[in-house]
């Protein structure tokens, strides 16, 4: 936990209620200044509906959330210091590139000359200089997002709130992306991001929470994370989806401590820390063990399991 | 207060900066019309057609004014607001600024009139240079056709926050708006209404927007015209309330 003196965003017990169905039900985090923090969850774990809770798109139904330390029903002046970077792709197709963040710089009154200044820099650094007059329809998916994250940086935040960044970017596109938010966080921006891309949350957050069904489920560093749930460890056996196979060895792993967990033809061995590994892998021999350390994508599946969430 | 008119006018500066991308066609389908209209059934029909003293293309020039401002408020605040709320969300991206519900609605409804100030002003011109206007109070009516455009775009806003699909407008265009261009006055006067019909009439704000700009170019303003403009200014509060109310119910959720 940060103590940081005033919290950026302070949820407590923050609920969201659609008729009977409720999809955040009592959720408590803080996101201290220039911290970058992570929603992770499955599709429908509630990370969307807290984002726009936070972004004043929809009211809390119970619990209390500030941003900045205002009240979330000071819509305007929170979003005077705030940037959003949305999922969905919500930019003026009516208007050139450069005319998209003119325009948007004034609906924060920032006077045409400063938005031109804003404007250049913003480009630059979005790798966009060149397609200033183009319009919107010829962009390229990738630009596209650059030219959302410009835009949300338009009014210089103090906080980012980057919905999915890099859903659906090729590797190019992606790792420019997060270069620019490693920029961001060194100059002090804080930010709260959704992904479905653990190696992004791993790469970009400082802290993050695991959602699903509307909870918290667990909270933490990445590493932090990593280490609690599966272990620094992981070993992968491929048994042809046998299950006596399986079984067999479950059984040599067991005693070590170790958790096996079957996944499509093979089993996954989480070693807990602490456990004996070189007596375990001893135990394996004859085995073909792909041995790799655990990641935040382990963590993922064994808080959220493997099931399909639509 | 304040707030809301400087946000109205940034968001309507943005519909303008995206309107000068294609104006020219924009003009061409928003003066066309209506001067067309003016010209084949005042000139054409109206040969035919003599109406207490005044030539018909007399009669007919206030009324093709008030609904050429009532059709280009309409169709910019259904068709082209909901294309910015529900298609390109444009109206979840001026959201996210300080710009609230209150001023993103009443932007786009001043740029539906805009459009109705520009075709009210256009017919003007034409009537002028035709010689349908009797009165300098005609000088008043490019304020007035901005008037009409903002009922009309704020009732068009009602409509458009609560449409699934660009198919409601159909209804709205057929049952509401052709209604009023037909049985509002602009094409004989609504005296030869029966009685009851002549109730349900005076309910359309076309009629009273109509018998403003009647006074106007005929010349004959007086007191009267002030219940008309009292029932205007009620509407478009009441719709603009309406409007505020229904988007935020579609987008603050």
């Amino acid at each position: 936990m940060t103590d940081a003196p005033t919290p950026i965003i302070e949820a407590r017990g923050l609920r969201k209620r659609y008729g009977a169905s409720e999809v955040v039900c009592g959720v408590d985090f803080n996101v201290g200044p220039s911290e970058c923090f992570g929603l992770l969850g499955p599709n429908g774990a509630g990370k969307t509906t807290t984002i726009r809770m936070i972004t004043c798109f929809s009211p809390p139904s119970a619990g209390d959330l500030t941003v900045f330390g205002l009240p979330v029903t000071q819509h305007r002046a929170i979003k005077a210091r705030l940037g959003l970077a949305p999922q969905e792709e919500n930019l003026d197709p009516d208007l050139s590139v450069e005319m998209n963040l003119i325009v948007y710089a004034s609906y924060f009154g920032i006077p045409r000359a400063e938005a031109r200044t804003r404007v250049r820099e913003l480009l630059a650094f979005a790798a966009l200089s060149e397609k200033a007059g183009s319009r919107i329809a010829t962009l390229s998916g990738g630009m596209k997002r650059r030219l959302i994250l410009a835009r949300a940086l338009i009014n210089r935040p103090q906080l980012l709130v980057l919905d999915e960044p890099t859903t659906g970017l090729d590797p190019q596109a992606r790792h420019l992306v997060w270069e620019r938010l490693r920029d961001l966080k060194r100059r002090g921006v804080a930010m709260l991001l959704t992904t479905h891309y653990m190696e992004e949350a791993a790469q970009l957050c400082d802290r993050l929470v695991v959602m699903d069904h509307g909870h918290i489920v667990s909270e933490g560093a990445p590493d932090a994370l990593v280490e609690r749930h599966v272990g620094r460890d992981v070993l992968e056996i491929a048994t042809d989806g046998d299950p006596a196979r399986r079984a067999q060895i479950e059984a040599l792993v067991r005693p070590f401590g170790a958790r096996v967990e079957p996944v499509g033809r093979g089993v996954v061995i989480y070693a807990r820390n602490g456990a004996d590994m070189p007596g375990m892998l001893g135990a394996l021999t004859g085995e073909q063990v792909v041995h790799r350390r655990g990641t935040l994508e382990d963590v993922f599946l064994t808080l959220t399991g493997r099931e399909l969430r639509e | 207060m304040t707030t809301i008119l400087i946000g109205a006018l940034r968001v309507w500066r943005r519909d303008m900066e995206s309107w000068r991308r294609y104006y020219r066609a924009s003009l061409v389908g928003a003066l066309g019309e209506p001067i067309l209209s003016l010209l084949a059934i005042g000139y054409g029909l109206g040969k035919f057609v003599t109406l207490g003293g005044v030539s018909y293309a007399e009669f007919l020039a206030p009324g093709i004014l008030a609904s050429a401002a009532m059709n280009a408020a309409s169709f910019e605040a259904t068709f082209g607001a909901y294309t910015r709320m529900a298609e390109q969300k444009t109206y979840d991206a001026i959201l996210a600024t300080p710009i609230g519900v209150p001023e993103l609605v009443a932007g786009d409804v001043l740029w539906a009139a805009s459009k109705s100030l520009l075709s009210g002003t256009a017919v003007l011109a034409v009537a002028t240079v035709a010689g349908l206007v009797q009165s300098p109070w005609a000088l008043v009516l490019p304020v007035v056709s901005l008037l009409i455009g903002i009922v009309f775009g704020a009732m068009g806003m009602v409509v458009a926050s609560r449409a699934k699909a660009y198919d409601v407008f159909t209804y709205y265009f057929t049952l509401v708006i052709t209604v009023m261009y037909l049985f509002g006055g602009v094409f004989f006067p609504i005296e030869s209404l029966p009685p009851w019909a002549r109730l349900v009439a005076w309910t359309m704000p076309l009629t009273h927007a109509v018998a403003i700009v009647r006074a106007c170019m005929a010349g004959t303003v007086d007191l009267y015209v002030l219940p008309h403009l009292a029932v205007l200014v009620v509407m478009l509060l009441v719709a603009y309330a309406v409007a505020v109310r229904a988007v935020s119910r579609r987008l603050i959720v």
